[in-house]
């Protein structure tokens, strides 16, 4: 029996990355993951970290078309895409997302990032019969950013709380596994006190099997305000990236499609060097640029908004 | 691609061995007496099971086809964790202790020979292309649930790797998708402990080819697992792993599996 060598892992660590003056640019090694900004900036909530401040009254990047949205589906199937992700602002303000979850669904895994805190019952009844009706995953990523009303409302606004946890329960009720995602706002010392509430917290609620997701904040937006930016020497060089494994940066595998055309990352909507194209084809066939301090996050946690992290095996 | 490649008609495919030594013995029986013409090992030997060696001279002593798993690329470099690429700590915790306890008790002749895997394996079945692989053609570690891998990614890893029949494991948990008349994926699921359903048997996959023709079995193989459960205890592995091999459902490496899978799931 002959076996025949040849490499598994896609790349050399530092393969295609663009030299030059200013910031590393790094190619699309496949568009893996197909970002929607569903709501646009569009949020009924005003919370303190936000990255991108979504808001109410933030409409710098406006609801996507359902044709939009369905014309990017079908260029997906072509460019081989893995899995869907849906995002905002909130994007249960979408009047269209369960058609639109439904289309993705026939393609591919779909998972909506949400608070939660719009998610009536006959919501959650679409959203089961959607998710068992599927081939695929229906994944519901909802933020929590404390294990009480003091703690999460402080930074997600009065009165939150409550209502993502009555979200979660209904979400639970149906037999959905949403996976709760929490940006770290407590100190390391805290953590694994934090993570024992959390189970806690949800065991109480109904999520007997509780996903919990934690988060490093995103020193952009409005977190920038609230717990101070990146320090001048927290940036991605071009020597950082010698040896560095480029698939565990979000920009390597995804792109985004905005009201305002196409992105290579979603917390980067406020920062032009991101966008790359009108078209998702134009913006796959562009590198990122690694010029925004945010960068540096992805570089050191990996691309933290997937649901599970991306990156090859670790090189000899 | 087929030039200078093996050709079978009957072989059997299987994976994450996971130091599950009864299992394998009963896997090798199982297809040798369904006339399997090669066996196909896809990697992951050790992981949750006690005696890590034992696995090594089964296998070669039934002459099996043999690549490297992410579990055996980390023993043989003596890398710090499997590369599964867990974040929560939970699953973290029990994967370190398997690991720790896997890397202490291969010896060193073993873990050198993981070293001299290699990650693919071409032949050819009937008149069809195969490439096996542990994750996927493109990275040893990348997970193919059924839940969250579309046909279209599917079929553009088979054009791209130049395959008609693409082999995996690494998920622990097998699944089948055609993706053209004479194209297809196949997870063959894993040997060393039960598929997340509460059964106890392990699966590995059979495939029989005529021309372009191809039969795709998922086969369940019961062993002796309350033999393996006492030699976990007595190796002081943890009560967790045990009770997946006593019970068919998975109580930790959890984080990883889509909301479908999980559902299916106990825990």
């Amino acid at each position: 029996m002959k076996t025949t060598l040849a490499p598994v892992s896609a790349a050399r660590a530092d393969a295609g990355v663009t030299t030059s003056a200013t910031s590393p640019k790094v190619p699309l090694t496949a568009l893996d993951q197909l970002w929607f900004q569903i709501s646009g900036t569009v949020c009924n909530l005003r919370c303190r970290h936000c990255f991108i401040s979504c808001a109410p009254d933030n409409h710098a990047f406006w609801f996507l078309d359902p044709g939009v949205v369905r014309a990017a589906l079908e260029q997906s199937e072509g460019l081989g895409v893995k899995e869907y992700y849906f995002t905002g602002g909130e994007p249960f303000m979408h009047r269209d997302l369960i058609a639109i979850l439904a289309d993705a669904l026939a393609l591919g895994p779909a998972t909506v990032l949400t608070n939660g805190t719009l998610l009536t019952p006959r919501g959650v009844e679409g959203l089961a019969a959607l998710a068992a009706g599927s081939r695929y995953s229906l994944e519901l990523r909802v933020s929590l950013d404390g294990v009480n009303p003091e703690m999460n409302d402080a930074i997600r606004g009065p009165g939150a709380f409550a209502r993502t946890l009555e979200g979660l329960r209904r979400l639970a009720a149906a037999g959905l596994l949403p996976i709760v995602t929490a940006v770290q706002t407590w100190p390391d010392a805290e953590h694994d006190r934090m993570l024992v509430e959390f189970g806690q917290r949800l065991a109480e609620i109904g999520c007997a099997r509780p996903r919990l997701k934690v988060l490093p904040p995103l020193r952009i937006g409005a977190e920038a305000g609230r717990s101070g930016g990146y320090a001048a020497t927290e940036r991605v060089t071009h020597e950082m990236l010698h040896g560095f494994d480029l698939d565990r940066l979000l920009c390597t595998r995804a792109r985004l499609v905005t009201s305002r055309g196409v992105y290579a990352c979603p917390i980067l909507l406020d920062y032009a060097s991101a966008r790359l194209g009108d078209t998702l084809a134009a913006a796959a066939a562009r590198p990122a640029p690694l010029s925004e301090q945010a960068c540096f996050t992805c570089y050191r946690s990996g691309a933290i908004c997937s649901n599970v992290p991306s990156g090859g095996l670790e090189r000899a | 691609m087929s030039a200078g490649v093996a050709a079978y008609e009957r072989v059997a495919v299987f994976g994450g061995v996971y130091s599950n030594h009864r299992a394998l013995a009963a896997v090798i029986a199982d297809a040798r007496n369904r006339g399997a013409e090669a066996l196909i090992c896809l990697g992951d030997l050790g992981a949750f099971g006690p005696n890590p060696d034992k696995v090594f001279p089964l296998l070669r002593d039934a002459g099996a086809v043999v690549i490297r798993g992410n579990y055996d690329d980390s023993i043989a470099r003596g890398l710090d964790d499997c590369q599964c690429g867990y974040t929560d700590p939970r699953d973290n915790h029990y994967a370190h202790l398997s690991y720790q306890y896997t890397y202490a008790r291969t010896a060193p002749d073993n873990r050198r020979w993981l070293g001299t895997l290699p990650p693919e394996v071409r032949f050819r079945l009937g008149a069809l292309d195969a490439l096996g692989m542990h994750g996927s053609p493109r990275q040893m570690n990348e997970f193919l649930w059924e839940s969250a891998t579309p046909t279209h990614f599917l079929r553009k890893l088979a054009r791209e790797h130049h395959a008609d029949v693409l082999l995996g494991t690494h998920t622990g948990i097998h699944w089948l998708r055609r993706l053209g008349p004479t194209s297809w994926y196949v997870n063959v699921g894993a040997i060393g402990r039960p598929a997340n359903d509460g059964r106890r048997e392990v699966w590995y996959a059979f495939l029989t080819a005529a021309d372009t023709r191809l039969v795709v079995e998922h086969v369940p193989v019961a062993y002796d697992h309350g033999a393996l459960a006492d030699e976990m205890r007595e190796e002081r592995l943890p009560q967790e792993f045990i009770d997946t091999i006593l019970t068919g459902w998975w109580t930790t490496c959890l984080e990883v599996l889509p909301a479908k899978e999980r559902a299916r799931g106990r825990f």
